[in-house]
């Protein structure tokens, strides 16, 4: 205890209005996942992971796969803070011509490792860069983030099996718990529930934090890397629209921008 | 005719890739049916570089993905119905939208699965690869073709979709001049008064077929596509112009397939009665593959047929 977290709060609070600018400028987007998960990538990008901003193809790197891909505003908002690329691009995010596609293209935005976007598919491509490394004994890590809605997807379960199998220790997945997707609350559409319990039962190594606690998350995430022969579950609690008041545990900002009254609102309460 | 040296296309396929992996770089992943899609001849020789996904053909897809970005190259095989059919979304955002260095090994496809009927005979998967870009569709004639298309395969960059059999085939392609290229069909047979362009198992029936018509003063053209994209229009127009008439043959359904691929290059450049001989818009069913073949008009007298037909519309 007693530790700090300040640098890292306020780079997470940079990254919402990165967040935030991106899917106003964009006129449309999801605001309500990408806020859910600024403080876990805030922490990936500048705690946890080997990256180098100015080679991002560097073959030692540490792999990110957001399987959640919609929540690409929050991706580009860190990336663009840890470096990639100049935050200014945020602005064109989902425009002709940038190379801020709607979901993760790996062909045409530095940092992004895989191209995602259909729910299901990027956790098997994290399991297949995991397996990469131990094919050929390099020792980079593989993290991917999961939505909770996502989960009701077949494949998921698919992968889940395969990186127990294979024993992908080098692969930490991350749910984003926050309780809702586009028609409702998870617990209604379909219940994917409990997250816990099936990726133990999968074989997985897991270990439930609040997601907005940066001591829970690197707490976590040390615990990973000690975990041998079983990949590991992170499953996060999280407030979906965290740090936007009248986004928080709102289900119709999953999917819709603010105009500019809501948008200036939303600055207000990040602080800016 | 007869025809000697009959080997499944799967078969030329798993001795490739298990003759390749000494020279190439690469790792097999299967869903399951190694023993049927033939890897198991890798597996064999390379257990270290084999990986088995179980029956899971979505997963497998993108985690060959997966694979493939961190800078190796996956050969992935299923059947074609779920290589193509059940597993297409993956292959098209995991594999083709970010154009991954991935080779789909798809066997079993068209109706020579035999028995086991229509769910497993995939009629389709050439319509649906056709549709993801950047994607390379090579289907070869004989299992001697298949070694050349696995070779082809993991020299280009990019996704490529090859199509296998399950049932033997004669060996047509073991000529001494017969070169293999991505893109560039190949004439097997010259003709004048109509074109046979062929393609997998339907090559060694157009042959059999063009022998038919000669006995009747017809010279028929004949034209192996082993690559359905990029197809090569300029041995296409070629034809059209100096045979002006075609008949196409494939093991897969007239509609979305390479006759309609043929169709429409030929229509935008130089159009002629185009007849195309293949599975008619209908399902497989169980039975003996002869008898199959017989039902479904796949046989050298039917292509014979369509010819005549062909050369009477010409102007």
């Amino acid at each position: 205890m007693g530790k700090s977290y300040d640098s890292l709060k306020e780079t997470a609070r940079r990254v919402r209005v990165g967040i935030i600018e991106g899917v106003y400028h964009a006129a449309c987007g999801h605001p309500g996942g990408s806020l859910s998960i600024a403080d876990i990538l805030t922490y990936l990008y500048f705690e946890e992971m080997n990256v180098r901003p100015n080679e991002p193809k560097w073959q030692g790197r540490d792999r990110f796969v957001l399987s959640k891909g919609h929540t690409a505003p929050a991706l580009y908002a860190v990336l663009s803070e840890r470096g990639f690329f100049p935050k200014e691009d945020l602005k064109t995010l989902r425009h002709i011509d940038s190379y801020l596609q709607g979901h993760p293209d790996m062909k045409g935005t530095p940092g992004v490792d895989m191209s995602t976007g259909s729910l299901g598919l990027g956790i098997s491509s994290a399991c297949g860069m995991a397996l990469s490394a131990k094919i050929s004994g390099d020792d980079y890590r593989v993290y991917t983030v999961l939505g909770d809605g996502e989960s009701e997807e077949g494949q998921v379960w698919e992968a889940a099996m395969f990186a127990a199998h294979y024993k992908l220790d080098n692969l930490c997945v991350i749910l984003d718990w926050n309780g809702l997707q586009i028609d409702g609350p998870i617990t209604e559409v379909m219940n994917p529930t409990p997250h816990d319990k099936k990726f133990e039962a999968f074989g997985f190594h897991v270990i439930s934090i609040d997601g907005h606690d940066f001591a829970a998350i690197e707490a976590a995430f040390e615990e990973a890397k000690t975990v041998k022969g079983k990949p590991t579950a992170i499953i996060a609690k999280t407030v979906k629209g965290k740090g936007v008041s009248y986004m928080e545990n709102a289900v119709e900002w999953h999917g819709a921008a603010p105009k500019e009254e809501k948008y200036l609102q939303a600055l207000k309460d990040l602080g800016e | 005719m007869e025809w000697k040296d009959k080997a499944a296309t799967r078969e030329g396929y798993g001795n490739a890739l298990a003759e390749l992996g000494e020279s190439y770089d690469f790792v097999v992943l299967d869903a399951d049916l190694a023993a049927a899609t033939k890897t198991g001849v890798f597996k064999k020789k390379f257990p270290e570089r084999f990986f088995n996904c179980g029956i899971a053909e979505g997963n497998m897809m993108s985690v060959a993905a997966g694979i493939a970005a961190t800078g190796k190259i996956p050969v992935v095989s299923s059947f074609a119905m779920f290589a193509a059919g059940r597993a297409f979304e993956q292959v098209r955002n995991s594999i083709g939208y970010p154009h991954l260095n991935v080779k789909i090994g798809a066997t079993h496809a068209g109706i020579t699965v035999g028995e086991d009927g229509a769910t497993h005979q995939c009629n389709e998967d050439i319509a649906l690869m056709r549709t993801i870009p950047g994607m390379v569709i090579l289907n070869p004639a004989d299992a001697r073709e298949a070694r050349e298309v696995v070779c082809a395969a993991l020299e280009h960059d990019g996704p490529v979709y090859m199509r296998f059999g399950r049932f033997a085939v004669p060996t047509v392609t073991d000529l001494p001049d017969y070169r293999f290229e991505i893109g560039r069909g190949v004439t097997l047979a010259e003709g004048t008064d109509v074109t046979i362009a062929a393609t997998g198992y339907m090559v060694h029936l157009a042959l059999e077929a063009r022998e038919a018509l000669a006995s009747e003063g017809i010279s028929a053209r004949v034209l192996n596509i082993h690559t359905i994209k990029p197809l090569d229009q300029e041995i296409l127009v070629r034809a059209a112009k100096e045979t002006g008439a075609i008949v196409t043959a494939e093991e897969h359904n007239v509609n979305g397939g390479f006759g309609s691929a043929v169709c429409e290059a030929l229509a935008e450049s130089c159009p002629v009665p185009v007849l195309r001989v293949g599975v008619n818009d209908r399902y497989g069913k169980s039975g003996k593959v002869p008898s199959l073949l017989e039902e479904y008009g796949l046989t050298a007298a039917h292509i014979a047929e369509e010819a005549r037909r062909a050369v009477s519309m010409k102007k």
